[in-house]
């Protein structure tokens, strides 16, 4: 295994997507929209319905109540009025929606790196140097999944800051992130972003350009579409267990991605496509 | 070499540079960070790396933009790059595709006395690939013509020559008083394709090699004073025209 050629690769792949406004300007709005903006007009506006009048706010949280399953309700009731709604949004509405991070990430630096490499023609060239298959493949996947972690994290962070922030009238103390979120940090959000990889990369072999790519792995985001309407009609929520159980599965689609996309990514084939 | 493209494939590569006929270059990343990420690609030793980066960017005169995006670069610059890098790991074999294409004189110049400077001096087989006549007939030991993937012709550009063309152009220089009359004894000479009179230098072109001998015996039996016989060696460009009649014919 050439490790210094691979990390050649990275530095290659990562220092030509910051430089890239198509890909950056997405890699910072989209953190920056659902991790400050729409977290923060959500709990002002419950913050607002309840002020406006004490009993429509209580019956709607007790409508909410009536909806959560049996395990979040226990939980919730640990919390008074306001709290409820508080915790409820932070913690449990925007679990699903922080795994859009890795997973967009990921995917529009694999479209950038595998598609956009194609179509600026810079490949050919890295296709005669002595890099094997098997270490290209793995240097393109490892660029966009670390880079895919590092905005997560950062955006885990920021997340932690804005939540205690613009809870801290109501709760009065530090109250993110809980165990769920650690976990749906540092086990989930590593395979989402090889699951939106591993889509990109699949999806590459079949597309022209980067925005074609970038375009049509979108799709990825529909499962987490399934998980917050699973959520807020009260099908399941983001127990620790069940977080644990969503991580699994990922890592095993993700497996299964990387081994399809191993076999179908040949050099010969991608000169042919040149 | 001694190794097979499929079965040592990574270690064939590390020996060969490509100049691809498109640059190939990360239009988003400068001449020198190209340059150090495709020496730690061939494996050029770390300790040589920026030496061998500082010098190839010296050579090629692109030290002066070193730190440019290479998106911005002209073509000709561009292309320096993209042979530079083809150096980096100073390889043995080395194929280039096109190499002055859209390049401006000057810059073709360099070009082409680098490509004998690698060869020449120190000892580099470069395989280049071209359509550019006068270029290989000037660079190359050796000449393939190759058409629809088929060998046509293979030789020193000499060898084809005599093999291939039989029709050779040959230049006469005479007195002012014998011009009339060598113009008289070579409009007589059986099959000659073309003859032309340009101040005391008579050229007929279309004769066999064989048939010079007879032209001179012809022109000093009818008393021609010569001073100079010039056969012209055929050029590449003969020799490609006597592989395709036809296209002659086209043209």
């Amino acid at each position: 295994m050439n490790s210094r050629a691979i990390r050649a690769v990275i530095r290659k792949d990562l220092s030509t997507v910051l430089r890239s406004k198509a890909v950056l300007i997405p890699l910072i709005l989209v953190p920056l929209f659902l991790l400050v903006v729409v977290p923060a007009i959500t709990v002002f506006a419950g913050g607002a319905a309840s002020s406006a009048s004490t009993t429509g706010a209580s019956s709607d949280i007790a409508q909410l109540l009536s909806m959560v399953p049996e395990g979040l309700r226990t939980i919730l009731n640990g919390y008074q009025g306001d709290q409820i709604w508080v915790v409820f949004a932070t913690v449990y509405m925007f679990a699903p929606l922080f795994l859009v991070l890795p997973m967009m990430v990921s995917s529009v630096i694999a479209a950038d790196s595998f598609v956009g490499e194609r179509e600026r023609k810079t490949l050919e060239a890295l296709l005669h140097t002595p890099l094997t298959n098997w270490e290209l493949l793995l240097a393109k996947t490892l660029s966009a999944w670390l880079a895919a972690l590092a905005v997560s994290l950062v955006g885990f962070v920021l997340y932690t800051v804005v939540v205690n922030l613009i809870g801290w009238p109501t709760m009065g103390r530090v109250f993110f992130p809980n165990l769920m979120w650690m976990v749906l940090m540092f086990w989930v959000a590593p395979a989402a972003a090889g699951l939106g990889l591993g889509t990109t990369v699949l999806i590459s072999s079949r597309v022209n350009t980067f925005q074609e790519a970038y375009q049509t792995s979108g799709l990825i985001v529909i499962p987490i579409v399934a998980l917050v309407i699973a959520q807020s009609v009260g099908v399941m929520y983001f127990s620790v267990e069940l977080t644990l159980l969503l991580g699994l599965g990922i890592w095993a689609i993700d497996v299964l991605l990387f081994w399809v996309g191993a076999r179908t990514f040949k050099r010969d084939a991608l000169i042919t496509r040149l | 070499m001694g190794q097979g493209p499929v079965a040592d494939g990574p270690s064939l590569r590390r020996r060969t540079g490509v100049l691809t006929e498109n640059p190939s270059l990360d239009e988003r990343l400068t001449a020198r960070e190209n340059l150090h990420i495709y020496a730690d690609l061939y494996g050029v030793p770390v300790a040589a790396v920026n030496e061998r980066v500082e010098h190839l960017l010296e050579v090629f005169e692109i030290a002066d933009r070193a730190d440019d995006k290479t998106g911005g670069y002209s073509k000709g610059m561009t292309q320096r790059l993209a042979l530079a890098r083809a150096l980096i790991h100073e390889p043995q074999l080395i194929y280039l595709d096109e190499p002055t294409s859209g390049l401006d004189p000057l810059a073709a110049r360099q070009v082409r006395e680098l490509i004998t400077h690698l060869s020449r001096q120190e000892g580099r087989t470069v395989f280049l690939c071209t359509h550019n006549l006068v270029e290989a007939q000037r660079l190359c030991d050796r000449v393939a013509v190759l058409e629809h993937g088929r060998l046509l012709a293979l030789g020193t550009p000499v060898e084809l020559g005599q093999r291939l063309v039989h029709h050779q152009r040959v230049e006469i220089e005479v007195g002012p008083a014998d011009r009339s009359r060598a113009a008289e004894v070579l409009n007589a000479f059986p099959n000659l394709a073309e003859m032309a009179l340009e101040g005391d230098v008579v050229s007929v072109s279309g004769i066999s090699r064989e048939r010079i001998p007879d032209l001179i015996a012809a022109l000093v039996g009818a008393g021609v004073r010569m001073y100079r016989v010039t056969a012209q060696e055929p050029t590449l460009e003969d020799v490609y025209f006597a592989l395709h009649p036809d296209r002659e014919e086209a043209e």
